[in-house]
């Protein structure tokens, strides 16, 4: 499956400018693993032991992942994941 | 100078004191940190008391060099003593804090007034905010007050009081389709394409700060005193972290002596997840989707809910949730007892104190705060079938008919 994933503006300079990197993955944690091969300084900012960080919400096609199967949620051809800090609103 | 930086709560990493609201290494949330080393306690309280009549007499605690010009200053409401509440639900000594007492009747103004200052002394023209209603009207009026463009996003299923009482004010009102979390997520996109100052996204820091007005002008007016609880509202959990954060600082500082209070958290039924996550013992909150009738509280992500578990926790307090209606029913004992007419935030506030004194958690000589966050004319809906009208003609013999039942002995 080839997916889009947004990179919040704050963190491109880990990707050398990018916003949105195209990547292949059946699920939103593979397609997450695709983003760290090819940018590494992105992994620890992202996840920790495995897991995404407290503060690090994930969207696919707008959904909240926590709403569905965490990082197995399963994404489609074309689908956007979006990666953005939680600790908006209120 | 007292204000220093932006300091990530997680990992203490440092920050310039811009436009920046997460930390880049963790994500965590960025918070202001002071120097007050050269503070004198009494000087300073003497310096408070010399102030204005609203929340810039606290200007030393919050994020400017000075005191910035607001044409729309909020702050210092009534702090009420509530015998008659206190005797109804058998308590000692309960204070009402009415914080719909301020320019467009909630406690948004606090942080909208210190938001907005913040973004005029960036260099923002435009202002914009994602918000449950309160902080609609907020942002639009201050906006308007102090000459700036603004854009409110609001879900778009929001009660009419609340979208009339933006748009009066000329702002550009964008109804989304979608609950809160969505409205969030989308001005959490938009902040990274617009150079606008989203008051509650890349300027959260700031706006967050304002709401320890309310615990300042709390001790204030009891006197230089602590309460022994407080029981408010949480939605994102800012404000409610943010009560004990002013009041720590304040005891750090030795403006006041004594103990943190007992924190007591309130959320609706119908999106509950730190009072959820307090119940089960979970250090963080698993998301809900809101379906409740206070949408002032309706947010099923929020934000600072790692916080207010942490706050409640440690002060030996509670999370609890109240049906729609215990709601109703905290909307009307309030203004019963009170002369106080709340919104359905005010009465979730009312409901959890009723819980709490119910099933005995509050000793009979403990000092109560609780706090009324917005007003009632703006949930006029929850309110709707509260009441009966006598309906008479204009002649005294309907009248004694009308009232034969209840005639004066």
């Amino acid at each position: 499956m080839s997916v889009k994933v947004k990179i919040p503006s704050q963190l491109r300079a880990a990707t050398n400018g990018e916003g949105e990197l195209e990547v292949e993955g059946g699920t939103v944690g593979e397609a997450l693993d695709a983003v760290f091969d090819q940018h590494d300084g992105l992994r620890e900012r992202i996840t920790q032991d495995g897991d995404l960080r407290r503060f690090v919400n994930v969207y696919v096609s707008g959904e909240d992942i926590r709403f569905q199967d965490g990082l197995e949620t399963a994404v489609a051809d074309g689908d956007e994941v979006t990666i953005l800090p939680a600790v908006a609103g209120g | 100078m007292a204000v220093d930086s932006l300091t990530c709560k997680e990992c203490e990493a440092s920050y310039e004191l811009g436009a920046a609201y997460f930390c880049e290494r963790c994500f965590g949330p960025l918070e202001v940190r002071y120097d007050h080393s050269d503070l004198e306690p009494a000087a300073a309280r003497r310096k408070i008391q010399a102030g204005s009549q609203g929340i810039w007499r606290y200007a030393n605690f919050l994020p400017f060099d000075g005191r910035p010009g607001d044409p729309l200053e909020p702050g210092l409401t009534p702090l009420i003593r509530a015998d008659r509440l206190a005797e109804r639900l058998g308590l000692g000594e309960v204070w009402v804090k009415n914080d719909a007492a301020n320019p467009t009747h909630s406690f948004k103004d606090r942080v909208v007034a210190v938001a907005v200052a913040k973004a005029k002394e960036l260099g923002f023209d435009t202002v914009a905010c994602a918000s449950t209603g309160n902080l609609a009207n907020a942002v639009a009026a201050h906006a308007a007050a102090a000459g700036l463009d603004s854009y409110v996003f609001v879900p778009s299923d929001l009660e009419e009081q609340k979208l009339l009482a933006t748009a009066i004010y000329g702002t550009k009102l964008v109804g989304v389709r979608g609950n809160y979390d969505d409205v969030n997520r989308l001005c959490t996109e938009l902040a990274q394409e617009r150079p606008w100052a989203f008051v509650n996204v890349n300027l959260r820091p700031y706006y967050a700060e304002g709401s320890k007005t309310l615990a300042y002008e709390t001790i204030e007016q009891l006197g230089w005193e602590l309460p022994d609880r407080i029981v408010a509202p949480i939605a994102s959990g800012s404000m409610f972290t943010k009560l004990g954060r002013g009041i720590s600082e304040w005891l750090q500082l030795g403006l006041v002596s004594g103990e943190l209070p007992t924190f007591c958290g309130a959320q609706a039924d119908g999106c509950s997840p730190v009072a959820t996550a307090f119940a089960d013992g979970s250090s963080v909150c698993k998301p809900q989707k809101p379906d409740t009738i206070a949408k002032s509280l309706a947010i099923g992500d929020p934000a600072d809910g790692p916080y207010a578990l942490d706050l409640a926790r440690s002060t030996g307090g509670s999370i609890d949730s109240v049906s729609d209606d215990e709601i109703t029913a905290g909307i009307k004992l309030l203004a019963e007892t009170t002369g106080i007419f709340t919104e359905t935030a005010g009465g979730v506030t009312v409901g959890v104190l009723a819980k709490l004194a119910e099933r005995g958690a509050i000793g009979g000589d403990e000092r109560v705060v609780v706090y009324i966050t917005g007003e009632g004319l703006k949930t006029l809906d929850a309110a709707r079938d509260s009441f009966r009208m006598h309906e008479i003609d204009p002649t005294l013999e309907d009248f004694e008919r009308e009232f034969a039942a209840q005639a004066v002995v």
